[in-house]
């Protein structure tokens, strides 16, 4: 693909056979969106059916499971069910951007899957400026929020569109410096290049490379939870104040645009945290060929499908912040520390090069401390579950 | 600068340990009842002896004597009855009890019914009662007009009637030639017991 583009600009486009050319060129094109399209929508439905049973357990619910085999089609279901609705256009709307938002809501999350990897050849296109390139494209999502909160001429959506720019404005500093911190240390803003940067084990992963690094991670996860407007940071959709933020005069497609969004930004999320600091799609050199990439692209979803999964879980864990206590969250703690973050990098680079013992050591201190913080979650919940095993008298004379 | 850092740790380990308790929830059971096909027991066989669900009536024990129909404070109830030859039946708390009448036609109107259980307390042989069937929901109401003399059943009724009138005609008959034998005659009425016994019928 890369290639292509860069002959067809070399070329200079019209000479010679740019005719055949462009066909090619426009057919690539078309069969990559296409592809992308066949695999994002299913996804994000069957993240979102996920979602909703991975919910309900956590609330001693049972959710969906109707639907296919333990419910597993309720996203297609839904899905119909979103296109046999009336598309509704209040009255006094402003059509134009009230039909157009979504569109740029959904396209600002899908231009992102551009330069996302699924293996070390599978990408559509490896920018030289992909960090750069995500952080920019994914900022089309809060302008087609205000624009639907601004177009329903409707004061929950207006609020929640307000909230949303300010959301974003402000948690896009840290994530952008927690960023620039993986870019120090990996000396590209490729994805494949960052990736690349890293290694298959847990030591080589930036996650671990350094203290800095390791605290970054945190602070880069926090930032895209509050970009992707996902709970604790979900006030532009806040249910009990704002009915249902800039999404409330939507209904069917263009609704179900929204949420398809919504759920395919996790993704978005998950796999650009995996790249700059899970190592993305390293594996040990144990296969070659086609079993090579198919195990990156195995190795690259299930690392991705974690993080996933923890969103999910914190979104089902954690109250929504008020509007001051996002902001502080923001500007008085993430965007100081890290600043703190990047200046630690660049002088850590400098003390303990790449690759020396020291460097080694650390990495594998800091795997360690993660492994521990693992394990004192793991007797966390087992006290947990032994603390819900006790003997309740029945309340119900039900079941 | 202190409390800077301890809101920080504070944070992180409340958000530790909240994220443990949502964890440790994956591994329970759910509690959900999936009211209405996937329980082990049907739901009415767990509801509580006492639970007003539909009404329904014991025809059988019935003695048409139209307490339920009288109590009924929005009438929902109908009752037609003819009288019959006296017998008497055992209600659900064993007692005897003597029926002389039995109905044609007994209708309750369960959209109109508010189960307040009126109908229930003054039935003399139990024969009205609440079943635990609650699932009332239908497309078409006049399903929900419960008749329970059926047409068999209220001709069976009709044929003791008849049975019943032929006795009286007959111990009217009976009565009035005993009348006739030792006075000649005095008031001798055979026809006015007939009416009697039809009035009787139209009650």
């Amino acid at each position: 693909m890369q290639q292509l583009l860069d002959r067809f600009i070399e070329s200079r486009g019209w000479t010679g056979d740019w005719a055949i050319e462009l066909v090619y060129f426009l057919g690539m094109l078309f069969f990559a969106v296409a592809l992308l399209l066949v695999v994002v929508t299913p996804f994000t439905g069957i993240v979102s059916w996920a979602e909703r049973r991975i919910a309900a357990r956590m609330q001693s619910r049972v959710g969906p499971n109707r639907v296919g085999p333990q419910g597993i089609l309720q996203w297609a279901a839904d899905g119909l069910k979103c296109i046999l609705k009336e598309d509704l256009i209040p009255e006094d709307a402003d059509r134009i951007l009230f039909t157009a938002a979504p569109y740029l809501v959904f396209s600002g999350l899908f231009g992102a899957f551009a330069v996302l990897p699924f293996s070390e050849h599978l990408v559509i296109a490896d920018l030289d400026v992909g960090a750069f390139y995500v952080m920019a494209i994914t900022s089309l999502v809060p302008l087609g929020i205000i624009m639907s909160g601004w177009a329903s001429n409707n004061k929950w959506s207006l609020l929640g569109g307000m909230r949303s720019a300010a959301q974003i404005i402000s948690y896009e500093i840290p994530g952008a410096l927690s960023l620039l911190a993986v870019v120090i240390a990996a000396g590209t803003l490729s994805l494949q290049g960052i990736i690349r940067a890293q290694g298959w084990s847990p030591a080589d992963w930036f996650l671990f490379r350094s203290p800095f690094l390791f605290t970054g991670f945190f602070y880069f996860f926090v930032a895209n939870l509050a970009e992707g407007n996902r709970t604790p940071f979900d006030l532009p959709e806040a249910e009990s104040e704002l009915v249902a933020g800039y999404s409330t005069e939507y209904s069917g497609m263009r609704f179900a645009f929204f949420m398809l969004a919504e759920w395919a930004n996790l993704y978005v999320v998950a796999s650009v945290v995996n790249v700059a600091f899970l190592g993305g799609w390293n594996v040990p050199p144990i296969a070659e060929g086609v079993a090579r990439t198919l195990l990156q692209i195995v190795v690259f979803a299930a690392k991705s499908l974690v993080l996933v999964f923890v969103i999910i879980w914190i979104r089902w864990t954690l109250p929504r912040l008020r509007v001051d206590q996002m902001m502080l969250l923001c500007w008085k703690y993430l965007v100081p520390l890290s600043f703190l973050n990047v200046l630690g990098t660049a002088v850590w680079m400098m003390i303990v090069p790449e690759g020396s013992a020291a460097g080694r050591i650390a990495s594998w201190i800091l795997v360690l401390v993660g492994l521990s913080l693992l394990g004192l979650f793991g007797l966390r919940v087992r006290r947990n579950l032994k603390d819900a095993d006790v003997e309740r008298p029945r309340l119900s004379p039900i079941a | 600068m202190i409390a800077y850092v301890r809101n920080i740790r504070q944070a992180c380990t409340s958000i530790f340990d909240g994220m443990a308790v949502t964890f440790s929830h994956l591994f329970r059971r759910p509690i959900t009842v999936q009211y209405p096909d996937r329980i082990p027991r049907r739901i009415q066989e767990t509801l509580p002896d006492r639970y007003r669900g539909h009404l329904e009536v014991d025809l059988d024990i019935c003695i048409s004597c139209r307490a339920c129909e009288k109590a009924c404070p929005i009438e929902c109830i109908v009752i037609e009855d003819v009288k019959i030859t006296k017998d008497s039946v055992t209600g659900v708390d064993g007692k005897e009890t003597a029926r002389v009448k039995e109905p044609t036609r007994f209708d309750i109107n369960l959209y109109k019914c508010m189960y307040c259980g009126l109908c229930v307390e003054p039935c003399p042989t139990g024969a009205i009662r609440f079943t635990k069937e609650f699932e009332g929901a239908t497309d078409d109401l006049s399903r929900l007009h419960l008749r329970f003399v059926t047409p068999e059943r209220r001709e069976a009724v009709l044929r003791k009637s008849e049975e019943y009138e032929k006795e009286q005609a007959e111990k009217a008959r009976k009565k009035a030639e005993a009348a006739a034998k030792p006075e000649g005659g005095k008031r001798v009425d055979p026809p006015s017991a007939g009416e009697e016994s039809k009035e009787g019928d139209m009650e």
